[in-house]
């Protein structure tokens, strides 16, 4: 459900990027997320199909990077790879450690450009739906 | 074609807006508990006892959300305490500015702590960040003692962690140690209280962490970041 959330925010990001732009349509938005929070590519993917339909990004694809969880032992030094249940250091097992990967949320890029949309609503005002019928 | 270089965080408007609480919090001297667990895991009967244990300490207000209704926050204000519900409508967590629009309902010169409880919900609360100090979450005996492996990331952006309904835990054979190990695993630094509403267990311990931390923030020197 809050995957829903996260797609408005990166829509509105998006969007507003894109109106500063020379540009008229989105068709590549970039993500990447760590494995640590607990977002899911797949509703993820849902959530953009379920939102894009009569705005600027309706012809876009989305790409997401999912990172695993690395960190940074404070005591020995080392930077380290683990699994996310294990805040330890895999070297000297102190529980000192900063996170280095593994919380992202981020929106990376778009690739926009000015071509036309699909036939079907070329005439349509690309923001006009959106901004009208904006689900929550 | 045009490459538009953004890399900034998705929730970067929700941060924004949090920080701008967290300053007008730090300027009125004000903690915030962001307080997060399954519905049915006892917030509301955790946020009373902690309410009957410091309520002649620090000046308390409430923050209810819930998807509909304002039972929670009636409950709140018969204990005698400013209490604002937010009805989310659907949503499964507070954002950033539903908490403004609290704020801008509260009393903020005659407050120390506002005590936040978050949708019912062990996922999607985490990850918004509302301008709190500090986030807690309640497991209760019920749930299982497993809960820690299947929702990690709450057990790990917790401060604290609290187990409610202890009276019940030979009912229900949960597994205190095994418990205990997987939140140490997730996140070792975090407290872990064994809170019972009915026999009165460890809500001293708890009241006192959280005032300890209240007063922490309020001396804290200013701008210095509490998050």
């Amino acid at each position: 459900m809050h995957e829903m959330s996260i797609m408005q925010s990166v829509l509105d990001t998006a969007f507003s990027a894109l109106e500063q732009s020379s540009e008229t349509r989105i068709t590549q938005i970039v993500l990447t997320i760590g494995e640590q929070t607990d977002i899911q590519e797949i509703p993820l993917t849902f959530a953009f199909e379920a939102l894009k339909p009569n705005t600027p990004a309706r012809n876009a694809r989305l790409v997401i990077h999912m990172l695993t969880t690395r960190s940074h032992c404070d005591d020995c030094g080392i930077d380290f790879d683990h699994d996310r249940f294990s805040m330890i250091c895999t070297d000297c097992g102190s529980s000192n450690i900063s996170l280095l990967t593994g919380r992202e949320l981020r929106i990376d890029a778009l690739e926009a450009d000015s071509e036309s949309f699909e036939s079907i609503d070329s005439d349509a005002d690309p923001f006009a739906d959106f901004l009208t019928d904006r689900p929550e | 074609m045009t490459h538009i270089d953004i890399s900034k965080p998705i929730l970067d408007k929700n941060d924004r807006l949090a920080q701008s609480n967290k300053e007008l919090l730090r300027e009125k001297k004000i903690f915030v508990l962001d307080l997060m667990a399954s519905p049915g895991a006892g917030k509301t009967t955790a946020i009373l006892a902690t309410i009957e244990a410091l309520k002649e300490r620090f000046r308390i207000a409430v923050i209810e959300g819930d998807i509909a209704s304002d039972v929670d926050a009636q409950k709140i204000k018969a204990a005698g305490v400013p209490a604002i519900q937010i009805n989310t409508g659907g949503v499964c967590h507070l954002e950033s500015d539903m908490i403004r629009h609290a704020l801008d309902q509260l009393p903020l010169d005659d407050l120390d702590l506002i005590i936040v409880e978050n949708v019912g919900n062990l996922v999607c609360t985490t990850e918004f960040y509302l301008g709190e100090n500090a986030k807690v979450m309640i497991l209760s005996v019920p749930e299982g003692d497993d809960k820690p492996l299947k929702y990690p990331t709450i057990f790990q952006t917790s401060k604290a962690v609290i187990l409610s309904k202890t009276d019940t835990m030979p009912v229900f054979d949960f597994d205190y140690e095994a418990f205990e190990r997987t939140v140490n695993s997730l996140n070792p630094k975090a407290p872990i209280f064994q809170l019972s509403a009915k026999t009165g267990e460890g809500i001293q311990q708890w009241a006192e962490w959280l005032a300890n931390q209240v007063k922490h923030a309020q001396n804290a020197p200013d701008g210095q970041s509490l998050h």
